[in-house]
């Protein structure tokens, strides 16, 4: 779906987080922000997703403005988000953090877990195979009886991906979904994101500061510094950008990532 | 004789002890499964008790009613009352975090407790409700103490069932999940509200629930007898002592902390005269002791919490 950021501004205090900031991500990309530490990405991602409250601005989600929406009426709507910092259930298993995500859960209304109990194993079957599929899939399978805030942060981050796998959501914000996982996996996970945006057609929006996945999977890729939009355009392009240069002090960006 | 009058004390001390393990199973649902810190549990328990005996007592000049309605009436409107009451009180707090929740709660339980106290035309004030019908009277006394005893255990077993039920269905581990990350569970497009204004309404109904069968069991109720200490904090500890998130370690807590509440008082009664006075401070001070123990040595209670078994067995 596409979302459509307009005139957004959240100030923390006298900290001004985001500041006028104005952008689309078009539906069936995989659209890259990037910026500084501090250059609001995260404080835009929560108000995207609607866990903070813009002071001005609105957001649209295929035009429809949901501004107002609470974050779990948006994830019915079609759109999930992941967390820079895992979020993940740490005194539940592995196994069950991916089950909690699948909405339409008959065993989530008490009447009917009382009483009507094979609904539940009929829908928790569904669920549960899907989740083995995932678990296979990032290679957390043996740790799936594992309680979660046992695993290590790479490891966290995997399963906070896993999340995304489980929802029915095709819009999707990743938080820095490279961020401590290693080199090998996060290239298959790379190929993944990018079959399920060309393929399947679902669209991601990506915050990262690891250039060389950025240049790989992301187009476009939109800079964000000082709460609001710098650029935005190919990566090749903005790359080479003064304004972008100067705004990561110095040109480290991309150095990797150059020919 | 002595013997038998060594069983009669153990059919109270159990019956009680029951009651109590009622009551925590309902603090379980609410701290143990969602997080929420519940301090007004004497409230609720009230609002239970008062409400059945209101409504079963004969017609008396003393307070509203009664309504000589039979056993299940009052335990029904007890249950739900206590809902309703926990309904608006979630509605408005349900969204604080833990510790504005337990401020809240304190504030609502002694709301509750001046209401009994002071709205002498419904609830006679501090002279209490007497008369309150006894279960199983055609028994004679050891019949009918023993029959009680029987309906409780029965009660306790049927409360269990259903909490284990709600602990192990798909409800309870969105509640599970949400006392870990709320904000990942509303990411997940769960009405976290919802959730926790269900599971705190369970909590306290059970808590209605209990508070209606104690007051059948006792026959005479004022709002002495909800006084925090012999509610709240008795039951909080039996939480702790037992293994939050564990509905077994709720009812063996309950016994357990009532078993060395009980003897405390046997104790007392040998102090020197001087002492005596402070038994009763002795007893708290007793029961203090034991849940700092508890939480030093083991702090996951006797029965620390596990994953349920999952809802579908997986094939390898
Ligand atoms: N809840 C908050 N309260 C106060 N200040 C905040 C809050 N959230 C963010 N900020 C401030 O807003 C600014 C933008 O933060 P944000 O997390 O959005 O940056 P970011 O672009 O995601 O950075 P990074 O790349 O380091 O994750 C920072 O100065 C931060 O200190
Ligand atoms: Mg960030």
């Amino acid at each position: 779906m596409r979302i459509e950021v307009r005139n957004v501004s959240k100030a923390f205090g006298g900290i001004r987080a985001v500041r006028d900031c104005s952008l689309t991500v078009e539906p069936g990309t995989i659209t890259g922000l990037i910026g500084p530490n501090g250059a609001g990405k995260s404080t835009l991602f929560d108000i995207i997703a609607g866990f903070t409250r813009p002071d001005s601005g609105r957001v649209l989600l295929d035009g429809r403005d949901i501004t107002p929406l609470p974050p779990h009426r948006r994830f019915h709507l079609g759109l999930y988000r992941t967390f820079q910092i895992p979020r993940i259930f740490a005194r539940m298993t592995v196994e069950e953090n991916l089950l909690v995500v699948p909405p339409h859960q008959p065993g989530e209304n008490l009447l009917v877990s009382w009483f009507l109990w094979p609904r539940v194993v009929r829908r928790e079957r569904e669920i549960v195979r899907r989740a083995g599929e995932v678990l296979e899939r990032l290679g957390l399978w043996r740790l799936r009886d594992a309680l979660a805030g046992e695993l290590s942060g790479g490891q966290k981050k995997l399963l906070e991906f896993g999340r995304v796998l489980m929802s029915p959501c095709r819009t999707v914000l990743l938080d820095e979904p490279g961020a401590g996982v290693n080199r090998t996996l996060m290239a298959r996970l790379a190929g993944l994101i990018a079959e399920l945006a060309h393929e399947e057609g679902w669209t991601f929006c990506i915050v990262e500061h690891d250039m060389d996945l950025v240049a790989r999977l992301c187009d476009p890729v939109i800079v964000m510094a000082e709460g609001t939009v710098l650029t935005q355009g190919r990566f090749d392009d903005i790359r080479r950008d003064r304004q972008v240069i100067e705004a990561y002090l110095g040109g480290t960006l991309g150095a990797e990532a150059a020919p | 004789m002595e013997l038998v009058g060594l069983a009669s004390f153990l059919v109270f001390f159990l019956t009680l002890a029951g009651i109590y393990a009622l009551v925590t199973l309902g603090l379980n649902v609410q701290w143990g499964f969602s997080g929420q810190f519940n301090i007004g549990i004497a409230g609720f328990w009230a609002i239970g008790a008062y409400t059945a005996a209101i409504l079963d007592t004969p017609a008396s000049p003393f307070h509203l009613g009664g309504f000589a309605m039979p056993f299940w009436v009052g335990a029904l409107a007890a249950t739900l009352l206590a809902a309703a009451v926990a309904f608006l009180v979630g509605v408005i707090c349900v969204d604080l975090r833990t510790d504005y929740l337990a401020i809240a709660t304190i504030g609502i339980g002694e709301i509750i407790r001046l209401v009994l106290k002071n709205e002498e035309w419904l609830t006679n004030g501090v002279r209490g409700i007497a008369g309150i019908p006894r279960l199983f009277e055609a028994l004679g006394r050891s019949g009918q103490a023993l029959a009680f005893l029987g309906f409780v255990l029965l009660a306790i077993l049927l409360v269990y069932a259903l909490v284990e039920r709600a602990a192990r269905s798909p409800w309870g581990r969105v509640q599970r999940a949400i006392r870990d990350e709320e904000l990942a569970v509303a990411a997940c497009g769960r009405d976290v509200r919802r959730f926790r204004l269900e599971s705190f309404v369970l909590g306290s109904a059970i808590m209605g629930f209990a508070g209606a069968v104690h007051a059948h069991f006792v026959g005479f109720i004022s709002p002495e007898a909800f006084d925090p200490l012999f509610t709240t904090f008795l039951v909080w500890v039996m939480l702790v002592v037992g293994g939050s998130g564990n509905n077994r370690g709720a009812i063996l807590g309950a016994f357990l902390v009532w078993a060395i509440w009980s003897l405390a008082q046997f104790a007392t009664a040998y102090l020197p005269l001087a002492w005596a006075g402070r038994a009763g401070a002795l007893r708290v001070l007793l029961v203090g002791v034991l849940l700092q123990l508890v939480l030093l040595w083991r702090p996951q209670g006797l029965l620390p919490e596990r994953p349920p078994p999952p809802v579908v067995r997986r094939d390898a």
